[in-house]
C-alpha cells in the first residue's frame, strides 16, 4: 500500500484504494451478505415480511439435509468435481511436461495457440459443440459405428457427457498454472536424476511432482470451484439423470420461486466448496498465497 | 571399480553444425583426465556423449571396454556432476545422496547408512536432514560429488562444477577433489576452461579447440612442449614472434624474424624456409642481453606479489610479456624506455604456422 502512495501520490492512491474498496464492498461483501440473510430467512409472503415469523432460523440448509434427492445430488456434485478436476490434471499434466521441457519454442507456441483459441469462443458455444458431437445420431456415433467400434448409437449424453464438456471447458485452468511451475524446473535436474538411474516415473514423482505442488494444487482448485458451480455443461451435457446441483439452485430461485431455500442450497455449496479447497491446500502444504500467485 | 574410458573417431553434428569432429584417446582406469578448451570447443558435448545424453553422429564411446551405442545415461557405468550441480532443492541432503540408490530398489534404512557413510567421505557428518538450500557452496559442491558416487559409478563426470565457486573456495575445492580422486580411484573425466584448473589437478590433459583435439598430454608436457600453436598459445602465457625457418639441426631451428634470428626447440614438423611462429613463456625472459635478445619499448609493469609481470611492445606492435621474479626487480627495466630480453634457446618453442 505505501508503494502504491509512492508512487502515483496521496490523491490518486486514494481514488485507487476507495475503488477497490466499493467494489470489494458492493460487489462482493453486500450480495453474499444479503445471500446470507435470505439463506437464514423463510419464504413468506410479503404480507407477513416483517412479521413474527420472519426469524432467522436453518431450516431452509436444514430442508436440504433431509431431502433425499437433493442431498444425494448435493454429494454427487461434490465428488463428480473431485472427479474433474482429477480427470483434468490426468489430461493436462503430461501436456504442460511436455510444453514446459520437451517442447522447442516453434512448438510451444502453437501448443498455446491450440489451446488457448478455443477460449476465445464463449462458453454456451463451447459446450454446445460438444452437444453436437455427443448427440446421438451426432458425429461421434458415426464415427464409432463407421469404424465397426460400436454397433448402435450411444447415448453419451448424461454423466460422460458432462465430465467431457467439463474436462474440455477447464483444461486451460489446469494447463497454465502447472505449465508455469514445471517451466521453473531446471532441466539438468531431469538428466540428473535420469543419470543416477531413476526411470521416468520415479523422477516426475520424487522430482517433478513436488517442484510443480503448487501449480498443480492451484489448477485443481480452480477446475474444482468452476466444475461445481458450472451450470452450462449439465444443462446442455446432462440427462434427466445426471442433474448438477446449480440446477436444482436455478430451480429455487427460478421456477420454485423459493429464493430463501436458493440463498441456502447457494451458501451450502459455498461453504463445502471452501472446506474442499482448504483442506486440499492443507494436504498439500500448499498456502493461499501460492495459489493466488 | 574404474573403468577407462575409449572414444574412438567420435563425432556429433547438431544439423549442420559441427560441434565435434574424429576425437579419439583414451582415459586409464583411475585416471584424473580434463578436457581444456574455450567455451563453444565441443568439450561438454564430448562429456555429454560419455554420460550418454548424447549419441555420437561418428564413432564409438567404450566404457570399461565395452561399446556403449544405444545405452542411455541410465544404463552406463558413469556418474555426472552438473555446471549447476543440480541438487534436488526439496529432498534432505540425505535424500539426495540416496536419490541413485532409491531408483535401484535399496531399502531406506540402508540407504541412510549409505548417504551417512558418504558424507562421513565429503566431512560433512550431521548434515543429513538439512535441506541443499541451507549449505553453503562449496557444500553443495560435496554433497552433489557425493550423490554421484553413490551409486559406485566406474566414471565420473564433472562438467565445471567449479565455475560458480570464488577463487578461495575453487582453489581449495581443487585439492579436494583431487584428494578424493586418489581416495576413491575412481576415474575422474573433468571438463574445464581454466587451464590453471586444469594443470593444477590433471593426470593428463586434452585440449579442444572449435570441436578438433589438439593434444593429449600430462599438464607439463602441454607446457614444455604444445603441439600446435593453439595449444602454446591457450595453456599458459607465451610471447609470439613469426618468422620464417632458416636452419634446422639438432632438434633445434632458427627463425628469421623481425626482430633478428632466434633459436629455439624443433617442435613436429618443420622445414627451411617455413612460415613459423617461435614461442617463449614469459618467464623464460630475462632482463639484459644475450644469444636470444628480444627488443621491445616497456608500457607498464604490473607488481604481482611473487613476481612483476612486465607489459611491451616490440617494433612491429606485438605484446610481449615478461615475469621477472620479485627477487630481481632490480633488473626489471623501467616503463616507458626501451629494455632487452634474452632467452635459452631450450626455453623456446619453433612451431610450423597452421
Amino acid at each position: 500500500m505505501r508503494d502504491l502512495y509512492a508512487r502515483f501520490g496521496g490523491g490518486l492512491a486514494t481514488v485507487f484504494l476507495s475503488l477497490v474498496l466499493i467494489w470489494l464492498a458492493a460487489m462482493v461483501l453486500a450480495p453474499n451478505l444479503m445471500m446470507i440473510d435470505y439463506a437464514l430467512r423463510p419464504n413468506l409472503p410479503p404480507a407477513e415480511l416483517g412479521g413474527p415469523r420472519d426469524v432467522w432460523s436453518l431450516d431452509n440448509v436444514l430442508y436440504l439435509a433431509n431431502e433425499g434427492v437433493h442431498r444425494a445430488i448435493f454429494l454427487k456434485t461434490i465428488w463428480a468435481s473431485a472427479l474433474v478436476a482429477a480427470l483434468t490434471l490426468v489430461v493436462c499434466y503430461p501436456i504442460a511436461f511436455w510444453m514446459a521441457q520437451r517442447a522447442t519454442p516453434g512448438q510451444l507456441s502453437i501448443a498455446l495457440m491450440l489451446v488457448i483459441i478455443p477460449f476465445f469462443i464463449n462458453e454456451v458455444l463451447r459446450t454446445l459443440a460438444w452437444f453436437i458431437l455427443l448427440a446421438y445420431r451426432g458425429p461421434l456415433n458415426a464415427v464409432l459405428q463407421g469404424i465397426g467400434l460400436i454397433d448402435a448409437p450411444i447415448r453419451w449424453q448424461g454423466d460422460g457427457g458432462v465430465l467431457a464438456g467439463m474436462v474440455y471447458a477447464y483444461i486451460l485452468f489446469m494447463l497454465l498454472p502447472i505449465y508455469n511451475a514445471i517451466e521453473s524446473l531446471d532441466k539438468s535436474q531431469l538428466e540428473a536424476a535420469r543419470d543416477l538411474g531413476s526411470p521416468t516415473w520415479r523422477t516426475h514423482w520424487r522430482v517433478v511432482i513436488p517442484h510443480a505442488k503448487a501449480g498443480i494444487a492451484t489448477g485443481c482448485v480452480f477446475t474444482f470451484m468452476l466444475a461445481a458451480g458450472s451450470y452450462v455443461a449439465p444443462a446442455l451435457l446432462g440427462s434427466p439423470g445426471s442433474r448438477w446441483f446449480t440446477e436444482i439452485i436455478y430451480n429455487w430461485f427460478f421456477e420454485g420461486g423459493d429464493w430463501n431455500r436458493g440463498a441456502a442450497y447457494a451458501l451450502t455449496l459455498l461453504v463445502l466448496c471452501l472446506a474442499v479447497v482448504l483442506v486440499t491446500l492443507r494436504v498439500f502444504r500448499v498456502n493461499l498465497t501460492d495459489v493466488a500467485k | 571399480m574404474s573403468h577407462s574410458v575409449e572414444l574412438d573417431g567420435i563425432g556429433m553434428s547438431f544439423g549442420a553444425t559441427r560441434a565435434v569432429s574424429d576425437v579419439s584417446f583414451t582415459v586409464q582406469p583411475g585416471e584424473f583426465f580434463s578436457i581444456l578448451g574455450p567455451s563453444g570447443c565441443g568439450k561438454t558435448t564430448i562429456l555429454r556423449m560419455i554420460a550418454g545424453f548424447l549419441e555420437p553422429t561418428e564413432g564409438r564411446v567404450l566404457i570399461g571396454n565395452r561399446d556403449m551405442r544405444g545405452l542411455g545415461p541410465n544404463q552406463r557405468p558413469t556418474a555426472m556432476i552438473f555446471q549447476s550441480l543440480a541438487l534436488f532443492p526439496l529432498m534432505p541432503v540425505w535424500e539426495n545422496i540416496a536419490f541413485g540408490l532409491e531408483a535401484r530398489g535399496v531399502g531406506r534404512a540402508e540407504r541412510r547408512k549409505r548417504a551417512d557413510e558418504l558424507l562421513r567421505l565429503i566431512a560433512l557428518e550431521g548434515y543429513g536432514d538439512r535441506m541443499p538450500g541451507e549449505l553453503s557452496g562449496g557444500q553443495r559442491q560435496r554433497v552433489a560429488i557425493a550423490r554421484a558416487l553413490a551409486v559406485e559409478p566406474g566414471v565420473l563426470l564433472l562438467d565445471e562444477p567449479l565455475s560458480a565457486l570464488d577463487l578461495k573456495l575453487r582453489q581449495h575445492m581443487r585439492a579436494e577433489l583431487r584428494a578424493l580422486q586418489k581416495r576413491t580411484g575412481v576415474t575422474f573425466i573433468y571438463i574445464t576452461h581454466d587451464q590453471s584448473e586444469a594443470l593444477a589437478m590433471s593426470d593428463r590433459v586434452a585440449v579442444m579447440s572449435a570441436g578438433l583435439l589438439q593434444q593429449v598430454a600430462t599438464p607439463r608436457e602441454l607446457y614444455d612442449n604444445p603441439a600446435t600453436p593453439f595449444v602454446a598459445r591457450f595453456v599458459g602465457e607465451t610471447n609470439a614472434v613469426a618468422g620464417r625457418i632458416s636452419a634446422i639441426g639438432d632438434g633445434m631451428a632458427r627463425v628469421d624474424t623481425a626482430l633478428g634470428p632466434l633459436h629455439g626447440r624443433a617442435q613436429g614438423a618443420v622445414a627451411i624456409g617455413q612460415a613459423a611462429t617461435l614461442y617463449v613463456r614469459p618467464e623464460a625472459l630475462v632482463p639484459g642481453v644475450g644469444a636470444n635478445t628480444l627488443r621491445a619499448r616497456v608500457d607498464r609493469m604490473d607488481f604481482e606479489g611473487a613476481f612483476a609481470l612486465v607489459h611491451g611492445q616490440f617494433p612491429d606492435g606485438a605484446a610481449l610479456t615478461a615475469a621477472v621474479p620479485s627477487t630481481r626487480l632490480g633488473d626489471a627495466p623501467a616503463p616507458g624506455t626501451d629494455a632487452s630480453f634474452f632467452f635459452a634457446p631450450e626455453h623456446a618453442v619453433v612451431l610450423a604456422d597452421a
